[in-house]
Parts: structure tokens; sequence; C-alpha cells
């Protein structure tokens, strides 16, 4: 009995992980600018149909095409910031809301219109089956995509906290004013964080697509997944996004199991409400 | 003499910063108390835990004899306190008139006696021309002097006003003045944080002055320049 | 030099604000003559959308709450409708009346923990609220699980919400419209509006005012939650059958807001001007483009709400308005001029 527990628990983790890695991004934009992006999950969108792109075109495994299908995310991040975003980091909140949220219904239009909306799979990935260790079973595609997950994240980490350009944004996300009054270049800086913060999830649909389901709605389950993730854990805080990652793939996964599929999802949004009303700002996040 | 406001060891702290610390003051009716202290002293804290906005980690303030510590800032405002805020926060898509009927609406909820109270009050700040102008649209005299007129029309008691005169050129601060005295005329009781000095030493009945959350005197305005420790709060140490 | 002063206590009957909305409500009433069939359903369409919307505005243009989750209080409206009639045989006239009850409930016991809440995190609630509703009926036998639920075909008559013809239908919507529209001419004449606008622009300001900030945005979610259950109950009662998926659709909740920003946040008639234009683009859409259209619709959507954000935020009668204050402007400028001229020649 115990050894189903470790197994739901442990892919409970390796969820928990994947969710880490999408919801990175998201508090990383909103912790250098104050913007939340709506459209998050159809970033992951995109990268799961680039990455079946690649591999119907060319035959790439998503393993493979996984760093091309980044930097194009991360491209498509900094191009959102340019051509969008830019405009409105001086309005009101309410316009920075709409905009985001204009781009992710456009996003989800698009890939339906072009690809329309039935399922895709990759055919014949490199990664099948699962590893076995004893008489635990975890699916091998969903192991390297936490590995994968937790790299990512511990270099984005390392990144943010151990470089001057991280030292930079985090001054940004202080100070606007006083950053760039000390010479930080603050466009710059917000372009990174949209590319940054879209090449993680990139990086997630690209490993993602090795084993799910590809779907133009796909990327709304896991964009709101990655919303509670970061309100959870606290806008603007990557420890808190971590731990809140881990949290919901846990509640996800384990009550899932024990009390039925259906509810999987209902779990996790309860969640989200008992932690915000004992404590508005998340677990970690800084109060008001 | 009838005391309004009583604070009694206000105390508040930021994690480990001490912002105010064991705060004692006393607020007559009809008093004009000019808040000094250099940058960061902490007046405008002190401000915000008297109106509402901060709840105090020791002490407790007293209006009128009732204990209001910790209660939310818009039941302090219907016992009589009203604040404005040191950075102005018009409402900037609403015009002057509507700005100051938010306030007048606080003892009415007819909308024409709210208008005709807003159009008095209007009157006594010298804002009717401006009425139909946006909150945004406004000079930044006379946003403050709209902040004011907000609070006005909420019929306080006590006025609790925040750096009214900052940013204004010296003719504005001479109307700025006037005003302040035409309001304390009519018979509000002033406590008001002011850094230009020329104009909160004439004006106050007593001046209060804070230095890193401590009050360090409590006196008339000629008493407290003379003091040291005043003075070392705004230039340092005499003793070189 | 003296400036006259319009005498502002005469109503002038030919002023345009009166002319144009007395025209379009003639227009309304004599609808029915004019078209019919698929078309009057889209008219119908309109005005619900237009109701709803209205009462989002109450919530998001007035008080400057966003809500992504009027669906729900729409969806919750029809199953308490549907369940009262199924369930207890209740008359769907007072079904009616106790799904606004409970929706209203409903919304103040969501309202109080989430207002507590700043803007995004306050959007991302209302999102997961959808959610979580959607899966309890999915998940709901009694109410109909998955598959929804049918209301039983009665006889014919007022008494039973049930018509042959559209026409009635279409009258009543037609009143639920025009309340809306009335409440929100009331809301900005009152004491509540002006604490509604205060609390958008500015909650600390309004806070040392003397506006009880929980209090008024309460009232300001009740209210919509309220009507948004009413037009909840007429949908249901119109089409006899709800399903999970179909109303608490998140996309709906979008649609709904679109409308209310698209038209003009804050104004009287903003939400019809906003329903027409998207009702007719979805419902054209729908038609024209086939099979791809339903992905094309949210690409235009989606491109209105960026285009709108980023150039209009007041939408379009945001964009009327300052049309019109920037031609008051140049008239004064021009009378000035004049005056001035006068005084030197």
């Amino acid at each position: 009995m115990s050894n189903i527990f470790l197994q739901i628990l442990l892919g409970g983790v390796l969820t928990g992980f994947v969710y880490v890695l999408i919801s990175l991004g998201l508090t990383l934009i909103f912790g250098v600018m104050d913007i939340c992006n709506f459209a998050h999950g159809d970033f992951l969108t995109i990268a799961m149909y680039a990455a079946f792109c690649f591999s119907l075109w060319f035959g790439l495994d998503p393993i493979i095409s996984l760093p091309i299908v980044t930097l194009l995310v991360g491209l498509f991040g900094a191009i959102v910031y340019w051509l969008l975003i830019r405009h409105v980091l001086n309005s009101s909140g309410m316009a920075q809301i709409f905009v985001t949220f204009g781009l992710m219904i456009f996003i989800r239009g698009m890939m339906q219109a072009l690809f329309s909306a039935n399922y895709r799979k990759i055919t014949n990935p490199l990664l099948e089956g699962s590893f076995t260790f004893g008489s635990i079973a975890l699916s091998k595609p969903q192991v390297v995509a936490s590995i994968g997950a937790i790299t990512a994240t511990l270099i984005i980490y390392l990144f943010i906290t151990k470089t001057r350009t991280g030292w930079a944004l985090q001054a940004v996300s202080e100070n606007r004013q006083a950053a760039s009054l000390m010479g930080i270049p603050v466009q710059k800086m917000f372009i990174l964080a949209w590319a940054i913060g879209a090449a993680c999830v990139g990086i997630a649909g690209g490993l993602m697509a090795e084993y799910y389901y590809i779907y133009p709605e796909v990327g709304a389950l896991f964009g709101s997944l990655s919303f509670i993730t970061v309100a959870l854990g606290g806008f603007g805080s990557i420890p808190g996004v971590f731990i809140a990652g881990l949290l919901i793939g846990i509640t996800e996964v384990v009550g899932g199991f024990y009390l039925s599929p259906a509810y999987k999802y209902l779990l996790v949004y309860s969640l989200y409400f008992v932690v915000i009303v004992i404590r508005p700002q998340g677990i970690l996040g800084k109060k008001a | 003499m009838t005391v309004l406001l009583e604070l009694k060891d206000i105390t508040k702290r930021f994690m480990g910063l001490v912002a105010l610390d064991h705060i004692n003051l006393t607020v007559n009716q009809h008093d004009i108390i000019g808040l000094i202290g250099p940058n960061g002293a902490g007046k405008t804290t002190l401000f915000s835990v008297i109106s509402g906005y901060l709840k105090p980690e020791e002490g407790e303030i007293y209006y009128k004899g009732e204990r209001i510590t910790g209660k939310p800032t818009h039941e302090i405002c219907h016992k009589g306190i009203c604040r404005t805020f040191q950075i102005v926060k018009p409402f900037s898509e609403m015009n002057v008139l509507e700005n100051v009927m938010v306030g007048a609406f606080h003892h009415t909820s007819s909308v024409k006696l709210a208008k005709e109270k807003a159009m008095s009050v209007l009157e006594f700040c010298g804002l009717t021309e401006k009425a139909e102008l946006l909150g945004k649209e406004l000079t930044i005299e006379n946003k403050k002097r709209l902040e004011v007129a907000r609070a006005l029309a909420t019929e306080p008691d006590l006025l609790l006003l925040d750096e009214v005169m900052a940013g204004l050129n010296p003719v504005e601060v001479h109307q700025a003045v006037d005003f302040i005295y035409k309001i304390h005329e009519k018979g509000y009781t002033l406590l008001v944080i002011e850094h230009v000095m020329e104009v909160i030493m004439p004006i106050s009945d007593r001046v209060v002055v804070l230095d890193y959350g401590k009050k360090i005197a409590d006196c008339d305005p000629e008493e407290a320049v003379k003091k040291p420790e005043v003075i070392n709060a705004y230039f340092g140490s005499t003793e070189e | 030099m003296e400036m006259k002063i319009k005498n502002s206590k005469r109503i002038n009957l030919l002023n345009p604000s009166i002319i144009i909305p007395a025209v379009a409500l003639i227009i309304l009433l004599l609808i029915p003559k004019l078209i019919s069939g698929y078309f009057l359903h889209t008219v119908i369409l309109i005005l619900m959308y237009a109701t709803l919307g209205a009462a989002w505005n109450w919530l998001g243009g007035f008080a400057g709450q966003i809500s992504l989750a009027h669906a729900v209080f729409f969806g919750l409206g029809s199953y308490v409708n549907a369940c009262c009639q199924i369930w207890f045989g209740i008359n769907p006239w007072v079904a009616m009346v106790i799904s606004m009850i409970i929706v209203g409930v409903f919304s103040v016991l969501i309202g109080i923990p989430c207002f507590r809440l700043k803007g995004h995190y306050f959007a991302i609630a209302t999102i997961a609220l959808g959610e979580i509703i959607k899966t309890i009926f999915v998940n709901w036998p009694a109410a109909g699980g998955a598959i929804g639920l049918y209301i039983p075909i009665k006889d014919i008559s007022l008494k039973n919400f049930q018509f042959y013809s559209k026409i009635p239908y279409y009258y009543i919507i037609l009143m639920m419209y025009i309340l809306s529209t009335i409440i929100t001419i009331w809301i900005k004449n009152s004491r509540n509006g002006y604490y509604f606008r205060a609390i958008k622009e500015d909650p600390e300001a309004s806070k040392a005012l003397g506006i009880d900030l929980v209090k008024t945005k309460l009232l300001a979610m009740w209210l919509s939650g309220v009507m948004c259950a009413m037009v909840g109950s007429f949908y249901v009662n119109y089409v006899l059958y709800i399903d999970p998926e179909g109303s608490f659709l998140f996309m709906n909740s979008v649609k709904i807001a679109l409308i209310a920003v698209m038209g003009g946040m804050g104004s009287v008639f903003g939400p019809i001007i906003g329903s027409i234009i998207i009702i007719l683009l979805s419902e054209g859409s729908r038609i024209y483009l086939g099979g791809m259209g339903a992905g094309l619709d949210f690409v235009i959507y989606g491109l209105l709400i960026m285009i709108i954000a980023v150039y209009q935020p007041g939408g379009i009668v945001g964009a009327f308005n300052s049309y019109t204050k920037k031609r008051k402007k140049a008239k004064r400028q021009i009378v000035n001029q004049g005056i001035q001229n006068d005084s030197i020649a």
C-alpha cells in the first residue's frame, strides 16, 4: 500500500517540478515589472505546437528540437513585449490585465484556426515507457521533463542571484526609477525578463510535447495552474513558486488518485482559495 | 480646553525598524499643532496610525474619550478625523466638483445636497472656477487645495494635513498659509506636517518634533528651535 | 465683458442625449414587427449580453473590480432556475426570484474573501471560481452532470414561461435590458455611484473620506450577480436546456467583459453598443466561416481586446466622449477668441 502511495507521491512531485518551471517565467515577469501575463499558458501551447511542427516537418524529436523551440518561444516573448506590453507600461492596471488577456485569446484562436481543434501527439517519441525502481514505475518522459525542469529552475535561480545581469533584474523589480538612475537599461531588462520568462515556458512545452496531448486549449489548463501556482507562492518570489508548484502537483496527483480524477483540479483551485483567504499575499509573497 | 485626540505610548514597528517609539501626544480642540522633524522621522507614519491605515504594535489612541486604536479608516472618518496625503491623491477622472462631492456624501445620501455642500466648500477653498476641470488637469497647487477641500467636505473636527505646502513656490506658500488660517478660524482643529519652517513656526500654537520615531520636543515654536535636541536632529551635533 | 451662462435648469427636449435613446426605444419596441426567426434570435442574444455587460459594468466599470466570473453568476442563475422547476415543480417565475436570491447570497459570500485581493489576484480568483463551479456541476448527477438538464415542455402560457413564438421572449429580455439601463443611470446619479467611482480611482483616498470599501464593493458584486441570475433564468427558459460546459464557459465571461469594455466601461450605453458589435461578429463568423470560424472569432476578439487596451481603454463611448470634449474645447476657444477680438475692435 505504501508503495503505491510513494509512487503517487513521486508522480505528484514530478508533475510539480514541471509546474514550477512553467510558473517560473510568470513570476519572473511579474517580479520585474508588475504585470501578470494572462497569456502565459498560451506560450506553452505555442511551444508544444512548435515542437510538434518540427517533429512533423523535419522528423525531429522534441528532446532534440528543444533548444530551437526554447529560442523561438523566448524570441516570441521579447516580441510580445516590444509590440504590445511596452505600450501599456504606464497604463492602468486594468489596461495591463486586458492586453495580456487579449493576447491569450488571440493565440488560442490562432492555434485553433491553424491546427484545428484536434488533439495531436508525437508519434514514436524518443522517450517512451518507464523507469522502474523496485516496485515503483515512473514514466520516462515525465522523469526527463522534471529533471529538465529542476535544472532550468536552478540555472535561472543562479542567474538571478549570482550574475550581474540577474542583479540588474532584481534592481529593476525593486525600484524601476532608482535602477534606471544607476545606469541600468530598464527597457533592455524588461525585454530580457519577457524573453527568459517565455523561454522557461518554451523548455517546459518542448519537454511536455514528448508525452502530452497537444491541442489549442492545452495552455488554458496549465496557464490557470501557473497563475494559481504563482499566486499561491507569492507573485515575484522564485522560492515561493518552487514550494507552490510542488504543493499543487502533489495535491493534484495524490488527491486525484485517492479522491477522484474528476476532482483533481477542484482540489487545486480550492486549495488556492483556502490559502488566499488566510494569507492574501501567498506563501512567500510580499504584503501589499 | 477639551482634549480631542490623545495618543498614549504609540509604538509602530516594521520588521526590525521602530518607526514610532512610545509617542505620547495630546491635541486640544481648536489647536493648530505643527508636526515637524527630519525626513524619515515618522511623521506620516504617525498620521497613518491615527487615521487607521496602520495598526500600532503598542499604545492606545483616544478620540473624544473613545478608544479608536486599530479601527478601520472609514470608521475613524465617521468619528471626525480626516487626513490628506503627502503625495496628492485626486480622483483623476472625476472633476473637481465630483471629487469634493465624494467627501460631501459623508453626511448625506442626496446628490442634490452633496452638490450644494460641495459647491460651498469649493467657494471656501477658492476653487469654484475650477469646478469642471478633471482631477488630473489641475496644477499641483490646486491639487493640494482639492485634497483639503475634499477632506473639509466630510465635516471633520480634526484635520491631518500632510505637507500641503510641498512643491509650492513662495507666492503659493503664502496663499496656502492664509488658507490654513482661514480653516482654523472656521473652528477646525489642525495637525499639520510641514517642512517649510518659516511657515509652520508662525502658524502653530504648539510644535511637536519627531526624530527617528521618538518625540523630542512638544512645546511652543520659539522654545523648540532653541532646544539642542531639535537643532541636533536637523543639523547634526552642535559639538564638533 | 459678460459671459452668457446657459440656464441649465431647463430640460431641452431636443437634446440629443434624450432624442437618440427615445428613438432607439421606439425601434426596439417595434423590432418584432420588422424581423423574425433567426434574426430575432440574434437580437435577443444581443439584448441578453447587453444586460450582462451592464451588470459587469457595475462591478468592473464603476467599482473597478475586474471579474472574469460573470458566466458563473449567469450559469448558476440558469441552474438554480432549472433545478427548482425539475426537482420541486416550482413555477419558472418564482424559480427566477429564488435563483436571484441564491446567486445574490453566493456573490456576496464570494466577494468577502475575494475583495481582499488586489487586481490580478482577484481576476485569477474569479477564473478559479469558474473552474470549481463547473467541475461541481459536471460531477453532480442530480443536476444533470455533464449531460445537462432539459426543462420539460409545458403548456404555452406566460405563467409557465413557455411560448411558441420568439416574440414574448423578446419583450421579456427587452424589459430586463431596460431595467439594467435604468439601474445604471440610477447608480451613476447616486451616492453609491460616486463611491464606486472613487474606489476605482483611489481606494486609499476613498477610505480617508469615510467610504467602507468592503461594503460598497459587495453592493456592486451583489447587484451584478443578481442581474446575471435574472438573465440566466431567462436564458434557460428560452432554450429549455443547460449544460455545465456551455453555461460556465470561461469564454462567455470573456465575452461579457469584452462587451462592457469595448462599449465603454462605466457608460450607460456602452454595453448595448459593445453587444451589438460582438454578437454580430460572433454569429457572423460562426455562419460565414464555418469550422474554422470557431478559432477565427477568438482571433478577432483577442485583437480587439488588445487594441482597445492599448489605444482606447475608454471604449467606444470613451472615444466618442473625448471627441466631443475636443470639439467643445475648440468651440470655446473660438468663442473666447471672438470675444477678445470684439474687445480689441
